[in-house]
């Protein structure tokens, strides 16, 4: 089992985020995340979706989503360059002073920002990818008492000459 | 000049060549009835269900290899085709079936007969839309024609809300298709094919798996031709049982849980497994593990999707069937399967396809019986003991063919596939092979066989239980018999299908002897007046064999 990225380029039109979602719970594939949104051509829609699955399963839900009518292309995007990010918000509460100076730290080695403060409470934004957006929710975990965490699922895009994931 | 939706609608169906559509009425569909009505020119069939209504078009479909058309109402017009949509989805059947919807404005209202029609038959067509914008109607019934009959057929729903039908718009009705996200294919990889007979030609022990794909495809001559040149023999799945006459001395029968000994065997112990059109389906390949052990697999199948899933192959090739056999037949050449065959023909002798105790009104002696007197023919089944006897026993050829549910199992499926069937060739003796169980699922169609003029001869094995499952009790649940008794043990007749069968204008004859069976067959080849219900009261106990208990090994037989 393992995790991989396929983006999708569909029909923009009612019922097509149900088609594929009632794909993957219908054979049993497991859906991790999927994102959507309209792309240049407003009659197209671009969805990024992550999955946990084997080869043989991979390959079958690579197929599948092809043969739908509502599918343009399939991009299976496991083994290539990509720049990939996730928004995240957090939202931490109860925070002493000293806890507030230490989210603006947080937020400083992480590359995230603090956006928005009150008497005891602030929130961090960052838009970074999955991996570093899990480490930072665990870090606020550890460090504070009481976190909310809002995700919005990964954007994925076809890299032009670097090399990052 | 601007016309109406239901103008169009009409329009579209003349253009793509519909000559009938079968059609349950209600609210929200009058007006496209109507419009049918005033033009005159499409035959309108009246079922008495719209489960039933689209099994008559997956059977017209099936015997004219036209795209079979519905109309149904919104609500519960809608969802009672659910079971039989499912139906046409898992046996490939091209179908496009119109339903009825509230008007735009009420959607999402839970208004009168109002349901989420495409939301809920999502996972059981090939594809489905509601028609939102007048402007779209034209081009979506052009594309719901297309996407039906080709590449793997299949069901569509277009979903018309009452407002689209009567809106002004354009009178257009394209000629052309272009869906972005829909090729089919249309060709094959030559060099994947030619891969595919290479591994063939050097086979020793190869054996040609055909499927439900073939006669799909209607490529039956092109196999037969394929394994005549090369001399391979040939089994098949239950689906693909014509596709190569069944008299062929290459042909050995059917493969899977109740084929053949000598078909299973082969599988198990051939070294090229040549399979077309099969989407590997555990019903053929039993434990996966144990399915063709030793042999390199070739799969040739127009669904991409259905290659390497089930079973991997070694050499796939997406195409269609007729295309694949047709490229293949240029380079066919013989190949040495004398000793082979030989070795199959001595597991055939050893366990031949017969019933053990073939002594008084048996199953097998009734299918003999249809294939004395039925020639040119079509033949439907529904599900259960009687489908596999069928299966078995039934003879195919260029002029009698078979239509079975195949992948849902649907009992009630038989009977009225039947009249689709008749309605779509009027001058073809139509026979259904049915049950007592299957065909109380939908035997209120005897009345709209009586008012469509389409005598079919229902040959129904009466024996008074649920069959298939009390087997399974009587082998696998210690002779539990639950809930598979379909009458008191008291009582006669339950029903009592004679007086039914003259409740609906058609003829009744009970068969309780083997002499019997032959001058009644007769008699209902010879009553084209109305249908005839021929009861064969068998016995309770018959047992379709041989089985293979489900996930067990193909080779691992009861006998």
């Amino acid at each position: 089992m393992e995790k991989r990225w396929i983006a999708l380029y569909v029909e923009n039109e009612v019922g097509v985020l149900a088609k594929i979602s009632g794909l993957f719970s219908g054979k049993s594939y497991n859906l991790l995340s999927l994102t959507v949104g309209t792309t240049e051509d407003e009659t197209v829609s671009r969805m990024t979706i992550s999955v946990e699955s084997d080869d043989v399963t991979f390959e079958q839900i690579k197929k599948q989503l092809n043969r739908m009518v509502e599918v343009i292309k399939v991009i299976d995007l496991t083994d290539v360059n990509i720049h990939m990010k996730e928004i995240l918000y957090i939202k931490i509460k109860q925070m002493s002073e000293a806890q507030k100076q230490e989210a603006f730290r947080i937020a400083q080695v992480f590359s995230a920002e603090v956006i928005d403060i009150g008497a005891d409470s602030c929130i961090i934004a960052s838009m970074l990818t999955e991996h570093r957006n899990n480490e930072l929710i665990a870090l606020c975990n550890d460090v504070f008492a009481r976190i909310e965490v809002v995700r919005g699922g990964s954007v994925a895009i076809e890299s032009i000459s670097t090399s990052c994931r | 000049m601007d016309i109406a939706g239901k103008n169009l609608f009409v329009k579209a169906l003349k253009n793509e060549g519909v000559d009938t559509i079968f059609a349950y009425p209600g609210g929200v569909i009058t007006d496209l009835l109507d419009e049918i009505e005033k033009d005159g020119s499409i035959r309108i069939v009246l079922p008495r269900h719209e489960q039933a209504l689209v099994h008559e078009a997956e059977g017209y479909a099936r015997a004219t290899g036209k795209v079979g058309v519905c109309l149904v109402t919104s609500g519960p017009g809608a969802t009672n085709t659910v079971t039989a949509i499912t139906d046409a989805f898992l046996d490939s059947i091209p179908i496009v079936c119109f339903t009825g919807q509230v008007s735009l404005p009420l959607i999402g209202n839970d208004a009168f007969q109002e349901v989420d029609t495409i939301g809920i038959s999502r996972n059981i067509t090939k594809w489905g839309i509601t028609v939102r914008r007048r402007e779209d109607m034209g081009h979506i019934i052009k594309e719901a024609f297309y996407v039906a009959k080709t590449g793997k057929p299949g069901p569509v729903i277009i979903d018309l809300p009452k407002d689209i039908q009567v809106s002004s718009g354009d009178s257009e009705y394209p000629s052309e298709v272009n869906i972005r996200g829909y090729k089919p294919n249309e060709g094959v990889h030559v060099g994947q094919l030619k891969k595919a007979w290479k591994t063939l030609k050097n086979a020793e022990r190869p054996i040609i798996l055909a499927g439900g794909g073939v006669n799909n495809a209607r490529a039956d001559e092109e196999l037969t031709a394929f394994a005549e040149k090369t001399g391979v023999p040939v089994v098949t799945t239950v689906m693909g049982r014509g596709a190569i006459p069944t008299s062929h001395p290459l042909y050995f029968g059917n493969a899977g849980m109740h084929g053949a000994y000598a078909c299973n065997l082969a599988i198990k112990e051939c070294d090229v497994l040549f399979s077309i059109g099969t989407r590997f389906n555990d019903r053929i390949t039993g434990d996966l593990n144990d399915f063709a052990p030793n042999a390199q697999i070739v799969h040739i199948d127009i669904d991409s999707a259905s290659i390497s899933r089930n079973v991997v192959v070694n050499v796939p090739v997406v195409s269609d069937a007729k295309v694949a056999l047709e490229k293949l037949n240029e380079w066919a050449a013989k190949i040495n399967t004398e000793d082979w065959i030989k070795e199959i023909k001595a597991w055939d002798s050893e366990y031949p396809l017969e019933m053990p105790n073939d002594v008084g009104l048996t199953p097998q002696a009734i299918m003999r019986g249809i294939n004395e007197v039925f020639h040119e023919s079509f033949i439907t089944t529904d599900v259960g003991q009687h489908q596999m006897w069928a299966a078995q026993f039934i003879e195919l050829d260029k002029k009698r063919h078979m239509i079975t549910s195949g992948g849902l199992g649907t009992m009630g499926f038989g009977f009225p596939a039947a009249i689709g069937a008749k309605v779509g060739l009027p001058d073809t003796p139509v026979i259904c092979v049915t049950g007592d169980g299957s065909f109380q699922m939908n035997l209120q169609e005897m009345a709209t066989a009586n008012t469509e003029d389409t005598p079919v001869v229902i040959c129904l094995l009466n024996n008074e239980v649920l069959g298939m499952v009390r087997q399974m009790q009587n082998l696998f649940y210690g002779k539990r018999y639950v809930a598979t008794d379909l009458k008191k043990a008291d009582d006669a007749y339950v029903p009592d299908f004679m007086k039914l069968a003259e409740a609906y204008g058609a003829k009744g004859i009970r068969v309780t002897q083997r002499e019997e069976i032959i001058p009644a067959l007769k008699e209902a080849a010879e009553n084209t007046d109305s249908c005839t219900l021929v009861e064969f009261m068998i016995d309770k106990d018959e047992v379709v064999l041989p089985m293979v208990k489900g996930g067990n090994s193909t080779s691992d037989m009861i006998l």
